[in-house]
């Protein structure tokens, strides 16, 4: 399978994942015809996508292993806000926390930003790479999830 | 009530005299022991000439500590562990091990400082003090003295360090909760607020006096400002003044990826060293120090480019470390066991990085930084290093020891404490 990246996000039109054909394409694309593309798994194409939000957004505090850092920043990795209930986690991502409550019996004392300048598709990419990223196994984030987050915050 | 904790080593002892009673079996079993342990742990670097020995672990996270004049001590835990957040330790039987331990004190925090006749420690928000005897030994636990109450506790740099000078004051490093005072914390696009209203009451050194009960901030003198988080803190004795050590701010490259790459990212700006005068100004939000360029440069929060210079009503660094290393723990050195070039320079424990990924992470080591008649003079270097126990740490949770706290003893060694298996180090030299 070749790597799939996810073409700009300008493109507005995107719904849901599921009509990624319009907009993934493969590297070498010429030969890579759109019956290609359709037989990634949206989920694969969120975890490549997803992966590179992850790296230029979050992996500075919750590190490339998604380990996190010791009483700073939390782990991702099989905490009950990535493997629980989908709202809060994109609520999470939406507006920040700054609740230092115990995340698996630790306490972190920085502050998670809100990342609401992230478009609704690179939130479900981000958070469908960490669900299924660091150990976690967990069902994909859609675009329709995201926006009904940010509809609710309004 | 002091809290009896068993260590390991008289456990040791104890159950080797009950099975094998000469002092020759005893003393091997004791090494075979701590031999055992050492396949397992870093070995730590030192110069030709130096060593170093495990004298305790397993304390719990070990922040800072102190040293008394018998070469018994007292460490600070971030967290108690059994109910006590300050440990007393005392090497009973001349054996180099502290076989004592007790604790004391509910209450976790990282600050301690030992003066005329009193131990001080600190929580997040208050500042107490414990009456000593004769043989600098805490006379009452449970009764300690809250010299000040009610300082901010955020979460975000709430630690308070705490130094005395020589004419009964007490300075406390109060950090800003805030990376570059932001309207919205580390959030891009979020401006930095102008002024930094935060000032007034963190992000800067607050003086009291160590006899007055329940004193408040505005009780105090505020002594420093512009300075964004400060762990490392110590009273230099020959120029009778304070010095700190600078957590310098975060994410330049994550919040303005135009103006910055991960590779400047992750060693700008500079972990600077202060020498503090009253009134001094360090320029944090405003600006930062930038250790390539020799400059302070404007924030980018506030209009800074990465090359616009901020202005000359701040002070400048007395020493500038790379970006990120997380200075936590600074001692000038007064002993005489050391060779003359460490005899009043500046020993500085870094607990190391996180803020340098996607980049390699670095510091996990205690710097050397020679002094000439009260400045910096020539380059620093790493004195003790491999406490993370591999080469290169690209996620600070896998790092196996995190220096945090340096003490010096009445005999001339330096102490480091570890916060992540609360590891107490003894680095002695001779030839
Ligand atoms: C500036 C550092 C920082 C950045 C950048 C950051 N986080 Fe966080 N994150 C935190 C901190 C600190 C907490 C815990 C806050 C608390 O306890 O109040 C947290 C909490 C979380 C949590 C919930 C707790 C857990 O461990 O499961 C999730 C999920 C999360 N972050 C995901 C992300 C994602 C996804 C990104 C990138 C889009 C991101 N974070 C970017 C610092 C950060």
């Amino acid at each position: 399978m070749n790597r799939v990246l996810r073409c700009s996000f300008v493109a507005g039109v995107m719904v849901s994942v599921f009509s990624f054909q319009s907009c993934a394409q493969t590297k070498n694309a010429t030969q890579k015809s759109t019956s290609d593309a359709a037989k990634v798994s949206p989920t694969e194409v969120s975890m490549a996508a997803g992966k590179l939000v992850y790296n230029q957004n979050c992996l500075v505090c919750h590190q490339a292993d998604g380990g996190g850092v010791p009483h700073l920043n939390p782990p991702l990795s099989q905490t009950d806000y990535v493997l629980g209930e989908k709202a809060r986690l994109i609520g999470v991502v939406l507006n920040g926390l700054d609740a230092h409550e115990p995340i698996n019996d630790e306490v972190y004392s920085n502050v998670m930003p809100a990342h609401n300048f992230l478009t609704d598709q690179q939130i479900a990419d981000v958070l469908t790479f960490v669900r299924n990223s660091f150990e976690n196994k967990a069902s994909a984030v859609s675009v329709a999830e995201v926006k009904a987050e940010r509809a609710k915050k309004k | 009530m002091f809290k009896k904790r068993t260590s390991l080593y008289a456990t040791l002892l104890i159950s080797a005299l009950a099975s094998v009673p000469t002092n020759q079996a005893v003393a091997q079993m004791a090494k075979d022991k701590i031999a055992d342990n050492a396949v397992a742990e870093p070995v730590i670097k030192v110069p030709a000439n130096f060593k170093t020995t495990i004298v305790a672990d397993g304390l719990g996270k070990a922040r800072h500590l102190t040293v008394t004049d018998r070469g018994d001590v007292y460490v600070r835990l971030a967290k108690p562990v059994g109910g006590g957040g300050t440990v007393f330790l005392r090497d009973t039987d001349g054996d180099g091990k502290m076989d004592e331990q007790k604790s004391f004190g509910d209450f976790g925090g990282t600050g301690i400082a030992l003066g005329d006749g009193y131990l001080y420690t600190t929580s997040s928000t208050e500042i107490f003090r414990y009456k000593l005897n004769g043989n600098q030994e805490v006379i009452d636990p449970n009764k300690p003295e809250r010299i000040v109450t009610g300082l901010t506790d955020k979460g975000t740099h709430a630690s308070k360090s705490v130094v005395l000078d020589k004419s009964g004051n007490i300075y406390v490093g109060i950090g800003a909760p805030s990376n570059a005072c932001q309207v919205k914390d580390r959030t891009k696009g979020s401006p930095g607020m102008m002024p930094c209203a935060m000032l007034d009451s963190v992000g800067g050194i607050w003086q009291f006096k160590t006899n007055q009960p329940d004193q408040i901030l505005k009780d105090g003198v505020h002594y420093a400002t512009g300075i964004r988080n400060m762990v490392g803190m110590d009273w230099n004795g020959q120029t009778n003044s304070l010095f700190i050590m600078q957590h310098g701010r975060d994410q330049l490259n994550t919040l303005f990826p135009d103006m910055y790459t991960d590779q400047q990212s992750a060693v700008l700006p500079a972990e600077a060293m202060y020498e503090l005068k009253k009134g001094a100004n360090a320029g944090w939000p405003y600006t930062y120090y930038d250790q390539i360029q020799k400059k302070k440069i404007v924030a980018p929060e506030y209009g800074g480019d990465g090359k616009k210079e901020g202005s000359s009503e701040y002070i400048d660094p007395a020493a500038a470390y790379p970006g990120h290393l997380a200075p936590n723990g600074l001692l000038f050195y007064t002993g005489s066991q050391f060779p003359e070039k460490y005899r009043n320079g500046a020993f500085i424990a870094f607990h190391g990085s996180w803020n340098r990924a996607p980049e390699p992470q670095a510091g996990y080591f205690v710097v050397f930084q020679p002094f000439k008649n009260g400045k910096p003079s020539g380059d620093w270097e790493v004195f003790a290093d491999n406490f993370a126990g591999m080469e290169t740490v690209m996620s600070p949770g896998s790092a196996m020891h995190r220096p945090c706290g340096l003490a010096q003893g009445p005999d001339g060694s330096l102490y480091v404490a570890d916060d992540v298996k609360g590891t107490l180090y003894k680095i002695s030299y001779s030839k």
